[in-house]
């Protein structure tokens, strides 16, 4: 768990920046004195990691976008060279369409089946075990994600295919053909992330009080509305910020797509991230690959903040 | 965002029962149709670790006959014992391997180190930063603590660039040291998590060690951290996993034999496949060998793990 931004990680649910409880006073300020000197103490391991491998590589990556850098040698300052390239470059406008295209599918089909899942749980099943089932292929690496559907999906002997062709279909290729990369990617990811998002909004459905239900059972609500009216506005804060951290993570796609078909077939599943990772490690073309690396902070920085924008995901109706 | 799909059976199935479903009826219709789709979800979600299971003992010779067998096809260990180095490049080839040296037991150990000195390190700096964010006073302390926090909006690939060039700089490419050194001082939700747990932990205790004239340090050590031992298992289980299943690090950094981890290994694995068709079986093995820890901890805390999902900062 480097960062959450990759994928959600546990806890986001309800978190985001809290301003800080006013509390009691402690003993320190009883005494009229700070804690300076002592917090500097509790803080200075995290403080050294903070600024040696985030705060410092950041200003660094910014540079280096300025750059013709390929690891031998020194840095050469280009000025905006380097955007004026990729504005033109075939190959990152693929990365971006590939990489949006799977972004909605994957997003789409694990949210709505998240939703489902939760809905379904709320009704029947609260059970650990059932929700231990469903957390299961979450907690197994991408990588394993990965190569347990590359072997499931196979062409020639995968299981799925063979149970396509005995319904009477014929054979996918799910790797490899250009049309089916991306949103096999796709399946693979939201296979892993539903159950973890159901449990996400399990957790915001199990927040909304008893009463609320009740008072629209007597008003003679039917179920269907009470869904439409009550529960998904009243779940909305929980449904955003379990979006804004897909959509995050989604966008930052590599694992699966590093092991499985390589930005193949052709450039089928090139991504962004992937793209970056051949451009900077493949290619040594390190100036070229920081820029990518920042129009795609840059892009997930915007995608974030329209979502919350515009689905206020910071108010809750149920005040 | 589009529900539709997921409801119909709902919408279908409401003329044959009531609209306020008011209990005890014999039988429920919605529960049952509700109760199946649920079973599908979890089907889905577990039944492909049988697979795995299942074609890991199978030989790959047999995989392709018997492809829709729910039992392994010719049962046998060859993939287990070619994923760990004990077949002979000739048996490999000969049951369908690629023959290239591959040891799972040094990436199993390089993933167990990885793991536990990232997890340790980032846990133990982590709550003593958080410490400092929830229980000191001190200037500037919300401003930092916004920072620190900030850093989780930042995309990895962004800052492993640099990164990376440092970790050369330092000669450290292809040594554990350089793999665990960008996780081992914090990481934000590390510090957020256990900031969360001290803002709601009793100040009692500490404020009539502190009027005792103890110090912070002392009071961390010998009351904070024992009371914080829940949070901090849980921190620790969800830090390790997260850093068991870690790819895109550790394949710039660890790429030697020596260092590599499990998933960057099976990522070599797969890549080896031999001329024609894959080790399927070896592959599977593989991967059920590198899912076998976090099964193993999972069996162990399932609760405790499935209890910290929706984990909002209160409990």
């Amino acid at each position: 768990m480097t960062t959450l931004t990759k994928q959600p990680g546990p806890g986001l649910a309800a978190g985001g920046p809290q301003k800080p409880r006013k509390r009691g006073k402690t003993a320190a300020e009883f005494r009229g004195t700070g804690d300076l000197k002592i917090a500097l103490f509790f803080i200075a391991p995290a403080m050294l990691g903070f600024v040696l491998f985030y705060l410092v590589p950041s200003i660094r990556g910014i540079y280096l976008s300025f750059t013709e850098y390929s690891i031998l040698g020194d840095p050469e300052w280009i000025g905006t060279r380097n955007y004026e390239r990729i504005a033109k470059d075939p190959l990152f406008w693929n990365a971006l369409g590939v990489t949006t295209q799977y972004v909605i599918i994957n997003i789409a089909l694990q949210t709505a089946l998240a939703l489902g899942i939760a809905l379904l749980m709320h009704r029947v099943a609260k059970s650990t075990l059932v929700r231990g089932a469903l957390l299961m292929p979450y907690l197994m690496a991408n990588v394993i994600a990965a190569l347990l559907w590359f072997w499931m999906l196979d062409y020639q002997i995968g299981i799925v295919n063979q149970l396509i062709e005995w319904v009477g279909l014929p054979r996918v290729a799910f790797f490899g053909s250009e049309q089916w990369a991306i949103p096999t990617q796709a399946l693979i990811n939201t296979w892993r992330h539903m159950g973890y998002t159901a449990l996400l909004i399990f957790a915001g459905l199990q927040a909304i009080p008893n009463s609320v239900y009740e008072a629209a059972s007597i008003d003679g609500s039917r179920a269907v509305s009470t869904f439409w009216r009550i529960t998904l506005p009243l779940l909305r804060p929980v449904l955003v910020l379990v979006l804004v951290v897909t959509v995050i993570g989604s966008f930052q796609v590599f694992d699966t797509v590093a092991v499985t078909t390589a930005g193949g077939p052709v450039n089928a599943t090139r991504v962004l991230q992937f793209y970056i990772y051949q451009r900077a490690f493949n290619e040594q073309d390190f100036g070229y690959g920081s820029a990518l690396a920042v129009i795609l902070f840059v892009i997930l920085a915007l995608v974030a903040f329209i979502q919350m924008k515009f689905l206020r995901g910071n108010q809750s109706d149920l005040d | 965002m589009t529900t539709t799909a997921t409801r119909p059976a709902d919408n279908r199935r409401r003329p044959f029962t009531g609209n306020r479903s008011t209990g005890n009826r014999p039988f429920n219709w919605r529960r049952a149709i509700a109760w199946v789709l649920l079973g599908v979800a979890i089907a889905v979600s577990i039944l492909p670790f049988y697979w795995v299971l299942r074609t890991a003992l199978s030989t790959n010779g047999s995989l392709a006959a018997n492809s829709t067998s729910l039992l392994p096809a010719d049962f046998n260990l060859g993939a287990f014992k070619r994923v760990f180095g004990l077949q002979t490049a000739e048996e490999a080839i000969a049951e369908g391997g690629s023959g290239a040296s591959i040891n799972f037991w040094q990436y199993l150990w390089n993933s167990l180190l990885f793991s536990s000195i990232t997890t340790a390190g980032a846990v133990f700096f982590s709550s003593m930063a958080a410490y400092a964010f929830a229980r000191l006073r001190w200037k500037g302390r919300d401003g930092v603590f916004s920072l620190f926090l900030g850093t989780m909006l930042v995309p990895p690939i962004f800052t492993a660039l640099p990164n990376f060039l440092l970790v050369k700089n330092l000669g450290l490419l292809n040594s554990m040291l350089g793999m665990v050194l960008p996780y081992l001082f914090m990481t934000p939700f590390a510090i957020f998590f256990m900031r969360q747990f001290f803002l709601n932990m009793s100040r009692e205790v500490e404020e009539a060690a502190m009027l005792d004239g103890a110090k912070h340090w002392r009071i961390f050590f010998q009351i904070v951290m024992p009371n914080a031992a829940a949070p901090i298992a849980t921190l620790a289980l969800l830090t390790f996993m997260g850093q068991w299943n870690e790819y895109f690090w550790p394949l710039l950094v660890g790429t030697t034999e020596e260092t590599r981890v499990l998933t960057v290994g099976l990522g070599v694995f797969k890549s080896q496949a031999p001329q024609g068709a894959p080790d399927w079986s070896g592959l599977m093995a593989a991967t059920l060998v590198s899912a076998t820890p976090v099964l193993i901890l999972f069996a162990i805390f399932g609760k405790k793990i499935v209890n910290s999902i929706g984990f909002n900062g209160t409990k």
